[in-house]
């Protein structure tokens, strides 16, 4: 087992890079297009979010990937394994974080967009000054938990070749026959990286906690 | 007779199907303390949000400043920025220091520079008496300090009307006393002011006039002496019930 460890965990562990870029890239991607979905959402214009955000949470991620790197090729649009993990992911992602913006939407108080507009703010100055801040500090541990997921479901990019965490874990298996001991390590470098990140998140919401605030 | 700042002509407004201003005119003068008193319910709220249209009137006319804010044309905006609103629950930005939300409007709204309006924050602050507290958060605040920087905030603004609904009656009586103090002050600057209240020493020596309202209508209005002396069965009515309610401040 020592020695299984010695010779494999590293090269398993190397993934990770590849997992962690393409976390970032997508759940980045899906923090600005959930922000414009968002603005959509909020507009006259807020059933056309509806018929974004409804079939993407309604069908399976792994078709959404099969669709974007096997289908867009037969419409003349080629992308790379990595742009097309990437771009589902985002765009997946996109749909959920519009729905956790939404909700922390909701939750600022009517009377606190009342009274900018009593003072004669804009829309776009309400939106800009009095929403998006506080929804933002709302939607932090939602927001996490969204990255954290965004990391899980990054290794169903291994079955369009990607070489990250999950697809290095299936080398070595079909290399030593020993698939068991191969995914629990990959299974261990997740867990440890969420577990971090989840962590990390309560300290971010205690930077970000509206001084004086004791609700919930 | 100096010039008006505010008319109602005739204004009818409700929410959806349901009437709940139901033909009211009223004109306010510059400089002009109004008091309006009412059972819950009556519409006081709703008539001072028709006042700069965050209700809109279904007919009617609201005149401000000389301008006509139910024309269709008129930049509400423009019009919003030259009065003052004071809501029950404060409604301050509580993710901006307390500093912030009194000098972000005159950024946004009246186009100072990041300076003079944090300069002008802080003498508005100075002038309810929480010139040490621009650091703060709101809700570090008391209730009554909270309201006294709602109060800071839409004096900063300059307006030539104030409109201020049950500013005290969120509060405990302590409270209560300085914020009243802080309006008394206020009173004594000239500006219009309109407010809703049931403090009645607060209303006898700040009043120009008194309206009195009830489902939807004015049904007795005149000079502060109404207070003393109410005309009609249901104004004497009224008055009797918030007299017991309303503490000595
Ligand atoms: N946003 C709203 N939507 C629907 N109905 C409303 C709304 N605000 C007020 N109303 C209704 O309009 C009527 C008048 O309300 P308003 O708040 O103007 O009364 P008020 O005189 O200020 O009462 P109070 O003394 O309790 O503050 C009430 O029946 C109330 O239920
Ligand atoms: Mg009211």
């Amino acid at each position: 087992m020592v020695d299984f460890l010695v010779e494999n965990f590293l090269f398993i562990a190397e993934g990770i890079v590849t997992t962690l870029q393409i976390t970032l890239l997508s759940f980045t991607l899906g923090l600005a297009l959930g922000s414009l979905l968002l603005a959509l959402g909020l507009s006259p214009l807020g059933f056309l979010s509806r018929l974004y955000i409804e079939p993407v949470r309604g069908t399976p991620l792994l078709v959404q990937i099969f669709v974007i790197y096997f289908g867009l090729p037969s419409l003349g649009v080629k992308l790379d394994a990595f742009t097309s993990a990437v771009l589902a992911l985002g765009l997946n992602s996109a749909a959920y974080q519009a729905e956790i913006f939404r909700s922390a939407v909701k939750g600022i108080p009517d009377s606190q967009i009342l009274s900018a507009e009593a003072l004669g703010f804009s829309y776009l100055q309400t939106l800009r000054y009095v929403i998006l801040p506080q929804a933002l500090r709302i939607s932090i541990p939602a927001l996490v938990n969204e990255f954290v997921t965004v990391l899980k479901e990054s290794s169903l990019a291994s079955v369009i070749g990607i070489v990250e965490l999950t697809r290095r874990g299936e080398y070595v298996a079909a290399r030593t026959y020993r698939a068991f001991e191969a995914y629990l390590i990959v299974a261990l470098i997740y867990f440890v990286v969420c577990y971090l990140f989840s962590h990390g998140s309560r300290r971010l919401e205690k930077r970000f906690r509206i001084p004086g605030y004791t609700g919930a | 007779m100096s010039g008006e700042v505010l008319r109602l002509e005739n204004v009818v407004a409700g929410y959806e199907e349901k009437a709940v201003i139901k033909g009211v005119s009223l004109s306010v003068r510059e400089g002009e303390k109004v008091v309006i008193m009412g059972p819950s319910g009556s519409g006081k709220s709703t008539l001072l949000k028709t006042a700069v249209l965050l209700v809109r009137p279904w007919s009617g006319r609201v005149v401000l400043d000389g301008e006509d804010l139910t024309s269709g044309r008129a930049d509400l905006r423009r019009a919003r920025a030259k009065t003052g609103f004071v809501f029950q629950s404060y409604n301050l930005f509580p993710h901006m220091k307390v500093i912030d939300n009194v000098a972000l409007p005159l950024r946004l709204v009246k186009g100072y520079s990041k300076e003079a309006a944090r300069r002008k924050a802080l003498e508005m602050l100075k002038l309810v008496g929480l010139g040490d507290c621009g650091e703060k958060y709101p809700l570090q605040l008391s209730g009554g300090q909270q309201q006294r920087v709602a109060i800071a905030r839409a004096l900063a603004m300059d307006p030539i009307i104030l409109f201020l609904d049950e500013p005290t009656s969120a509060l405990d009586p302590e409270l209560k006393a300085e914020v009243l103090e802080t309006l008394r002050d206020v009173a004594h600057r000239g500006i219009a002011m309109v407010v809703v209240t049931h403090e009645l020493d607060f209303a006898r020596e700040v009043a120009d006039r008194v309206v009195i309202m009830e489902d939807g209508v004015i049904v007795e209005e005149g000079d502060a002496s109404l207070l003393w002396s109410p005309k009609t069965e249901r104004a004497r009515r009224f008055l009797r019930v918030i007299g017991t309610a309303s503490a000595p401040t």
